[in-house]
């Protein structure tokens, strides 16, 4: 692990306020508050870090940082909690939901994300999110679905795609032998305990303004106590994809979107 | 005035997490604990406004503990012997998180799925860490249903004076059976925001992390060496014991929870024969009395260390003991308890062998 990625918040904020160029006049972006200064280890190109942005954006926006309380996965976005500028539960692989779960029901008031990859929330921790969301907990899962592990060196993920190469089916990922990528986000939707249920992508500008309009749904939602709202990101993994980051995008929208196509699957008030 | 109730044990524990002011309890039916639940259920909500779920594995309800635990509040969940099993991950993370929590294992027969009678052959998991990692649990061992209710209350004490989960290690007997109890008053559950609670970061405090990951080997070693810190101060500061006829006694037997009883009821039979015998009772497992126990050997010629296992204190007894004294073993497996009589038998068989 590169000793550059620990180093605490302390110690950027007194590197940037001392190289800062970023004085108040000149400033028309910043980071939001409900992000930390610690730079992002995520690789160049990576979704994570939109993802990342946009969910700390909606908390400001909202007004909800010191109401909020997220969980972080097993998987690349283990180290969440070093980024997100609120209270965070780091959990055990794949029982995310369950500790959301029980962060909610004993502060119901707060406002609860979890935030999981597809290996966590689709393999490992399938029983947590599949019951979580039938119990109607009152949270926001994110989804970061990206077709790979990306933390463990690109293994196959329950929703890489048929034909995909990845370490662990390095002739393409075979149904007959591997089983079929999973559409959890369609399940999911089934259940009378979502509310919300949607699938965004942050490979576009307009993907990435749609995305965050989920996520503050999904937020907002919480107000009204009628059960989960779940988000799915489709997002890219340009190292393990081996691919350059603009390369990943337009695979992404090539091969990912057209088996996980973008929209609402479950809208408040619309039964599909 | 003292509220006396005749209770099931199961229950007489729910009673009384109820009434130390528990904040959740999130468990999955197993036998011999489900009542557990049951009772919980039925009583708490209405009662205490405690939060009780029914969760879908002991896999998600001990990581609900996790997240709950994480808040501050007072937490507990209950399974038997597979289902802690299952739990063994979610304990390591939350004893390296030091997260404050009860768990009770009402102990029933192993390995595999076992049968649901009583044993005590988790010693070992509850004790020696059951999950990955060096850490160690607080282990209380009852062996009377007025202790599952005393514990209980104890146990959430320890649980927050140390930051440690601590585990109720009973058996599906004591589960099972009713007795005469002393209840406790009401505890009024209260809410006290933590500092190292995730409950919302105020801008009077930093983050709030939970959190068992420590990337770097030297932070992970430095967390290593405050936890067995912890444990050691937790050894020096809270070793639980009893001693029944021990001041005399030449043939001390040594057994935890309800074989305990037992025992006394063998070394009474044994006084009758003439046999000075006592029983010395660990109700701490960790801490375990080590000095206590060595102590114990000078002054004794026979230890006879009796269990519902294959014998799995007693490599603690021998620890302590440290070759002073012989110390044997007798015991029973897979469900069955032992009776005073062949408890005694045992110790005539050693005493004649043994020369005085």
């Amino acid at each position: 692990m590169n000793e550059r990625r620990m180093l605490d918040d302390s110690h950027y904020e007194n590197l940037i306020e001392e190289e800062s160029v970023c004085i108040n006049e000149n400033l028309v972006y910043d980071k939001p508050e409900t992000l930390t200064k610690t730079p992002m280890h995520y690789c160049p190109g990576c979704g994570h870090g939109v993802a990342h942005r946009l969910i700390a954006e909606v908390i400001d926006e909202l007004g909800i940082q010191e109401k909020t309380i997220g969980v972080a996965p097993v998987g690349c976005a283990v180290f969440a909690y070093n980024y997100f500028n609120v209270d965070m539960s780091e959990a055990a692989h794949g029982r995310a939901s369950a500790v959301a779960t029980g962060i909610k029901r004993v502060l119901p008031d707060r406002y609860v994300f979890s935030y999981q990859g597809d290996g966590d929330l689709a393999a490992i921790g399938t029983g947590e999110t599949i019951h979580t969301c039938n119990r109607g907990e009152n949270i926001l899962i994110i989804f970061i679905n990206n077709g790979i592990y990306g933390m463990t060196g690109g293994q196959m993920a329950p929703t890489t795609l048929e034909g995909m190469k990845t370490t662990t089916t390095p002739f393409g990922r075979d149904v007959q032998a591997m089983g079929y990528p999973l559409k959890i986000t369609e399940l999911i939707a089934q259940l009378p305990g979502v509310y919300y249920c949607s699938r965004v992508a942050v490979n576009t500008p307009v993907h990435v303004r749609k995305a965050k309009k989920a996520i503050y749904n999904g937020f907002k939602f919480q107000e009204l106590n009628k059960g989960v709202s779940f988000v799915e990101i489709v997002t890219n993994c340009p190292s393990n994809w081996k691919m350059t980051p603009v390369e990943s995008n337009k695979w992404l929208e090539e091969h990912m979107l057209p088996f996980y196509p973008l929209g609402d699957l479950k809208l408040p008030g619309k039964e599909n | 005035m003292k509220e006396l109730k005749l209770m099931k044990g199961n229950e007489a524990l729910a009673e009384a997490a109820i009434r130390a002011g528990c904040d959740a309890y999130f468990g999955y039916p197993i036998t011999p604990q489900s009542e557990v639940l049951e009772y919980l259920a039925k009583e708490a909500y209405a009662r205490t406004g405690m939060v009780v779920l029914q969760a879908e594995s002991e896999i998600a309800s001990i990581n609900m503990i996790y997240g709950a635990a994480g808040t501050g509040k007072k937490v507990m969940t209950s399974s038997s012997s597979p289902g802690i099993s299952l739990m063994q991950e979610g304990i390591s993370y939350i004893a390296c998180a030091e997260l404050p929590c009860l768990i009770v294992n009402v102990v029933r027969a192993g390995p595999g799925l076992g049968t649901i009678q009583p044993a005590q052959s988790d010693y070992f998991q509850a004790v020696k860490g059951g999950g990955h990692g060096d850490y160690k649990l607080i282990v209380l061992a009852p062996s009377t249903i007025q202790e599952m209710v005393d514990h209980t209350k104890l146990g959430f004490e320890l649980a927050f004076k140390w930051r440690n989960p601590v585990m109720i290690l009973t058996d599906g007997a004591l589960g099972q059976m009713m007795e005469k109890v002393e209840l406790f008053p009401q505890t009024e559950r209260k809410f006290e925001l933590l500092p190292w609670a995730t409950t919302g970061k105020t801008k009077d405090r930093g983050r709030s992390i939970i959190t068992s990951l420590y990337i770097q080997p030297e932070v992970m070693q430095e967390k290593n060496l405050h936890l067995q810190k912890k444990y050691k101060s937790i050894e020096r500061e809270e070793i639980r014991f009893e001693k029944y006829k021990c001041d005399d006694a030449e043939v001390v037997l040594l057994a935890f929870g309800l074989v305990a009883r037992i025992c006394k009821k063998a070394a009474d039979l044994a006084r009758e024969k003439g046999i000075k015998a006592g029983v010395f009772r660990p109700i701490t497992l960790f801490p375990f009395p080590y000095e206590e126990v060595n102590t114990l050997a000078d002054s004794s010629r026979i230890f006879l260390t009796v269990e519902m296992n294959a014998g799995q204190m007693l490599e603690d007894i021998r620890l302590a003991v440290n070759g002073k004294i012989q110390v044997d073993f007798t015991g029973r497996m897979g469900g069955i308890i032992p009776t005073p009589e062949e408890i005694l038998e045992k110790i005539i068989e050693i005493n004649e062998g043994v020369p005085a």
